[in-house]
Order: structure tokens, then C-alpha cells, then sequence
């Protein structure tokens, strides 16, 4: 392999424009899998979700799960998308072991969804994202590359294969190209599939776990010279798996790509390789024709004709669009511009939302999410939503310390408890020992015990020094263990001194 | 008349990963045009008229409920494989890549 010539990203765009396309894989979080009954669930040991159909067996057929094809049409109607009225499936034919029947069922130039938009922000300017197509198709088994040098393809000397995944519902959301978005361009592909992953995850039709890989981003990438208004050789680089991983593979690839052109050379087209770890990628395959895939009409399956009282019946359906429910909510919440702009970005949003409806306020919510429980996500390296923490416990919590069983303090070592998976809010505050000495007798003791302890410090708070109640305080609360509310402990102190 | 070459006989087999010797596709590639122009022939019956037909039956939609049915047990499912490891398939070294 010849060394790369990375140009910074500064130079890349002094001689060329970038040119992006994503494809966004989502797994539906339907019941079953896209064309039989098998349970549809993700982490069942392997090939324990298997039946004649998804293991191809001869002679069985599929049937088209209804709710797969709802979920594809709402998620159509959410992109401001149209509705095929008449569409099939098709063959795509391949020779790899992760499909058993040796094709995907797929749709080839007959998407159920047609021409979409979605409108991402990127740093205050708004750029409209064009989505050429939405189509149905099946995820593929699970490949375990055994032996080799490296663990990875090249080299393994076998290869194991669960199909417990294979056939569940995908729905691949393919955009126009992205033109004139610059250096912008790593942000608003970011930013695409950020509001992607925020409008599936509103319409309910999938986990969107980019971890679980319940959504995986391709991204394609060419540069043009600058204002030539071409398009360049493109790049495809796979299964980029976080949002990060999505602006870093951009970035990434316009460097490659002007290094490559700036020493007169041509971008061989081909598939590559995210490295989350090096945030670099390296080649994969040639790209395939797509007459290499030999697509036909799926002679096993009808077509798919939603009736137009369908369609509207599902657009009545969909959820409050992203945009207009972030204005709504920040001004019910009472957050400022730069206070919903972090939530927003922090993916924290749905879940203040849902602490609020467990009771919290917006403000507490707030402050749990983005301060506690941002930070534990943060050194877990995972999403806030993955924290291992949920709304309701949060408001829990929350209520807790508006009754004064808990404080401020207390409250955090509840949620590293949750957070490292300790139980529930009332198993780890017994197993903790949590809860604030609130029973005034037994405070009450203490404060008897500190004042024993401190006479001269007693005589000046008679005296009328009440400052001088902090050394006494400070006593309670450690022979409390920190579990007692400090404002009470203030309290006892002056009424006995008084 | 359409033709089809001996290096597109080739491509076909390296996409089917079918080993093919010259010999094999110097034997093969001529029959396979036979075949071709005998499918041409039916091609040749169908009037302007006549829209390409995918599927003969006048059906849309047939469509199942989000229900789960039984799996097969993985012995089940195993059971034609011919080479099981860790209750999986175990197929032999893959050339090329995931789709």
C-alpha cells in the first residue's frame, strides 16, 4: 500500500468542493423480520431466529410484514417524501455467505419513497438535504471471520455465520448529492444524520442504536475543482457508526482525496473502511456495477400498492417535525437559545422530555442530564441516551430531593449507582445507606454530641456569632456520614443555642 | 441477436464464484449463446402491446401480520449444514467482502 498524502482540511477547500452522499441503513424495530415470523430482536443466541424462509431453504416463500411497510411509509411522509403507488421488490443477486438465498430481497428503480427533503442546521445556516429514495430491503446474517493473522477478512481460514439478523426489515434512506456545503461539509453530514436519527427515533419505527448497528451510515464522498461544477470520482465508505465517526470520515476523505488529485492522480472507485480507532479509512473493494447484481422483479413477492387513503391514514399518524417541537419545547421548558442549543447537541432532548412528563422540572431535568449524567456518559464513551440511566428515575430522584430525603450530594452517588448498574433508585439508596438523616432525633443527637464536643464554639454562637455554626455543621455532617440536610442541621444548632 | 462473450461468461462465473478453467469457458460460453438466442426467440412473440409482466397474478398487497411465529430449533436448522461450529453456519474462507 502506497503512504497516503493527507492536505489539510484548510487547503482541501482553497482548491476543491466537496460533493457528499449518505445511505442510512436502519433496522425496524417491527416484531418480526421483514418477510416471515421470526422474532426480530436483536442479541438471541445464534441461530436461534431461523426458519425455512430466512435461511432460504428450497421451496419456501415470503410474505411482506404489513407493519414494515407502514413504518416505510411513515418514515417516507416524515422526510417530506413521496409514496410510490405502485412498486416491487427485486433480486439483488450476490455470492456471499451472509445472505443464504444468495440475493437480498430489495427494491431496485421502484423505492416505495421518492424525493424527500430534510432541513438540517449547521451553526445557525439552514441547508436542505435532498433525499433521492427510500426502499424496503433485509439486513443479512452475522459473519465471525476465524483464524488469519488479524481476525479481519484477509487471511481468515473460515467463517461463521448466524442468521438470527438476517431478514429483519431495513429501510436504506438514500439523499441526492450534497452540493456547496464546503467546509461545512463534515458538520451537515453529521448534522444530517443526527436529525435523521432524531425523526426515526419520533416516529417509533426503530432503536436507531448506531452502536447496535440498528443504523449505519455509508458515506460517499468526491471533490471537484473548486467551482468547476462537476462531479468527481467518488469513495464509499462503510458502516460509519456513530455520529462522530460520520464527521471524521468526511473530513478524512477530503484530505485523502486532495492528496490524490494534487499529485495528478485519480481516485480509484471503490468501497472503504472506517477505523473508529485512527479515524482513518483504508480500501475495501472495487465497487461493483449494479448490473453486476443481475436486480429482477422478485417473482415470489406481489407488488406493493398503498392505497392513498393508507398513506394519508399514516400521515395523520406522524409525530410533531423535529424543528417545530424544539421551538415548542424550549419555550415551555424557559431554556435560553444557548441552553437548548447543548441540550439539542447533548441528544438530550427526548430524554428532559420525558423527565418532565415523570414529574421533574424542566430546570432539574436540565441539570441532571447535562452536568451528572452527561459527564458519566462521556467517560463511558456512549451516548446519553445509553447511560444507563432512564427519564423516569431521573424524576425520581428528583422527587426525592424536592422531599429532602435526598440531597444534592446523595443524589449523585444515586446516579453512579444507576449508572454502574447497581439496581434500582430504591435498591441503591438501601444498599448505599443514601438516604438523608432527616429524623430530627437522631440529628438532633449529633448536633448534642458536636456542641459537647466544641464548647467555645457553642458559647459564641450564643453569644450571637451564627457564622461560627459552619465548625459545628461541618461536625454533623461528618458524623452523618454527608447525609444530613446541612439547612436542618443549621436549624437544630441555632434552636438549641438560642 | 444478442451475444454474449467468453470474458462475460468469465465475469458471470467470478461473480457467481464459479472456478472456470479456459477450457471450461471456451466449452461453456458458446452453449450459453445458444441458450440466449433461444429465450431471443420468445422475446421476438411479444407485440408493443405487451407490457413486460413480472407477475401474472392481478395481486397487490398481500401482506402478513406483525406476529411471531416459531423458529426452527437451531438443531433444526443446522441439521443440512455441513460443517457446524459454535451453533453456527461454518463456511470456508470467504474472497471478497460483505456487501
Amino acid at each position: 500500500m502506497t503512504t497516503e498524502t493527507l492536505v489539510p482540511f484548510d487547503e482541501v477547500l482553497e482548491r476543491y468542493d466537496p460533493a457528499m452522499g449518505l445511505e442510512v441503513h436502519v433496522e425496524l424495530n417491527t416484531n418480526t423480520k421483514m418477510f416471515c415470523g421470526c422474532p426480530a430482536t436483536f442479541g438471541g443466541e445464534p441461530n436461534t431466529q431461523v426458519c425455512p424462509t430466512c435461511l432460504g431453504l428450497p421451496g419456501s416463500m415470503p410474505v411482506v410484514n404489513a407493519k414494515a411497510v407502514e413504518s416505510a411509509i411513515r418514515i417516507g411522509l416524515a422526510l417530506n417524501g413521496s409514496i410510490a403507488e405502485w412498486c416491487r421488490f427485486a433480486r439483488k443477486n450476490y455470492f456471499y455467505p451472509d445472505m443464504p438465498k444468495n440475493f437480498q430481497t430489495s427494491q431496485y428503480d421502484e423505492p416505495i419513497v421518492y424525493d424527500g427533503y430534510l432541513d438540517v442546521e449547521v451553526e445557525g445556516e439552514t441547508f436542505r438535504v435532498e433525499i433521492e429514495r427510500a426502499h424496503m430491503e433485509e439486513d443479512t446474517g452475522k459473519t465471525t471471520h476465524i483464524g488469519g493473522a488479524t481476525g479481519r477478512i484477509h487471511g481468515a481460514d473460515y467463517s461463521l455465520v448466524d442468521y438470527n439478523r438476517a431478514g429483519i426489515p431495513l429501510i436504506e434512506i438514500v439523499t441526492r448529492p450534497i452540493l456547496g456545503a464546503g467546509e461545512k461539509a463534515p458538520l451537515v453530514a453529521k448534522a444530517y444524520v443526527a436529525a435523521l436519527r432524531e425523526i426515526l427515533l419520533g416516529l417509533g419505527v426503530s432503536d436507531v442504536r448506531m452502536d447496535q448497528g440498528s443504523m449505519r451510515c455509508d458515506v460517499n464522498l468526491s471533490l471537484s475543482p473548486k467551482g468547476s461544477g462537476e462531479l468527481g470520482t467518488r469513495t464509499e465508505t462503510k458502516n460509519v457508526n456513530s455520529l462522530r465517526s460520520v464527521e471524521r470520515a468526511v473530513r478524512f476523505e477530503m484530505s485523502r482525496h486532495a492528496g490524490i488529485l494534487d499529485a495528478g492522480e485519480a481516485i480509484f472507485q471503490e468501497t472503504r473502511h472506517f477505523h473508529e480507532d485512527t479515524g482513518t479509512t483504508s480500501a475495501g473493494r472495487p465497487k461493483s456495477d449494479a448490473d453486476d447484481y443481475r436486480y429482477f422483479p422478485e417473482p415470489d413477492l406481489v407488488p406493493v400498492a398503498p392505497s392513498r387513503e393508507w398513506v394519508e391514514e399514516l400521515r395523520g399518524t406522524l409525530p410533531e417535525p423535529p424543528a417545530e417541537k424544539r421551538a415548542r419545547l424550549q419555550a415551555e421548558w424557559g431554556y435560553s437559545d444557548l441552553e437548548m442549543r447543548d441540550v439539542w447537541a447533548a441528544g438530550a432532548m427526548v430524554l428532559i422530555e420525558e423527565t418532565v412528563a415523570a414529574g421533574a422540572s424542566a430546570q432539574a431535568a436540565r441539570k441532571w442530564w447535562m452536568a451528572e449524567l452527561s459527564r458519566a456518559a462521556n467517560d463511558r464513551g456512549v451516548e446519553l441516551a445509553e447511560v444507563g440511566v432512564t427519564p423516569v428515575q431521573v424524576a425520581e430522584v428528583q422527587k426525592l430531593v424536592d422531599a429532602k430525603t435526598l440531597t444534592d450530594k446523595l443524589a449523585r452517588q444515586v446516579f453512579e449507582g444507576l449508572v454502574a448498574g447497581e439496581g434500582t433508585v430504591a435498591e441503591i439508596i438501601d444498599a448505599r445507606g443514601l438516604a438523608v438523616v432527616s429524623d430530627d432525633g437522631a440529628l438532633g443527637a449529633a448536633v448534642d454530641d458536636a456542641i459537647a464536643a466544641q464548647p467555645a464554639v457553642a458559647e459564641k454562637i450564643r453569644g450571637g456569632n451564627q457564622a461560627a455554626a459552619g465548625a459545628l455543621i461541618g461536625a454533623v455532617m461528618k458524623a452523618t456520614g454527608g447525609k444530613a440536610d446541612a439547612k436542618r442541621v443549621r436549624e437544630l444548632i441555632l434552636e438549641k443555642l438560642a | 441477436m444478442p451475444e454474449i462473450t467468453r470474458d462475460e461468461v468469465a465475469h458471470l462465473a467470478d461473480l457467481a464464484r464459479i472456478d472456470l478453467s479456459d477450457a471450461e469457458l471456451d466449452h461453456l460460453a458458446p452453449q450459453l449463446q445458444v441458450i440466449l438466442e433461444s429465450v431471443a426467440s420468445i422475446q421476438g412473440l411479444a407485440g408493443d402491446d405487451v407490457p413486460a409482466t413480472s407477475h401474472p397474478l392481478p395481486l397487490t398487497n398481500v401482506f402478513r401480520e406483525d406476529i411471531v411465529t416459531p423458529s426452527l430449533t437451531p438443531e433444526q436448522a443446522l441439521s443440512g449444514a455441513p460443517s457446524v461450529e459454535e451453533q453456527r453456519f461454518a463456511v470456508p474462507r470467504i474472497l471478497g467482502d460483505e456487501q
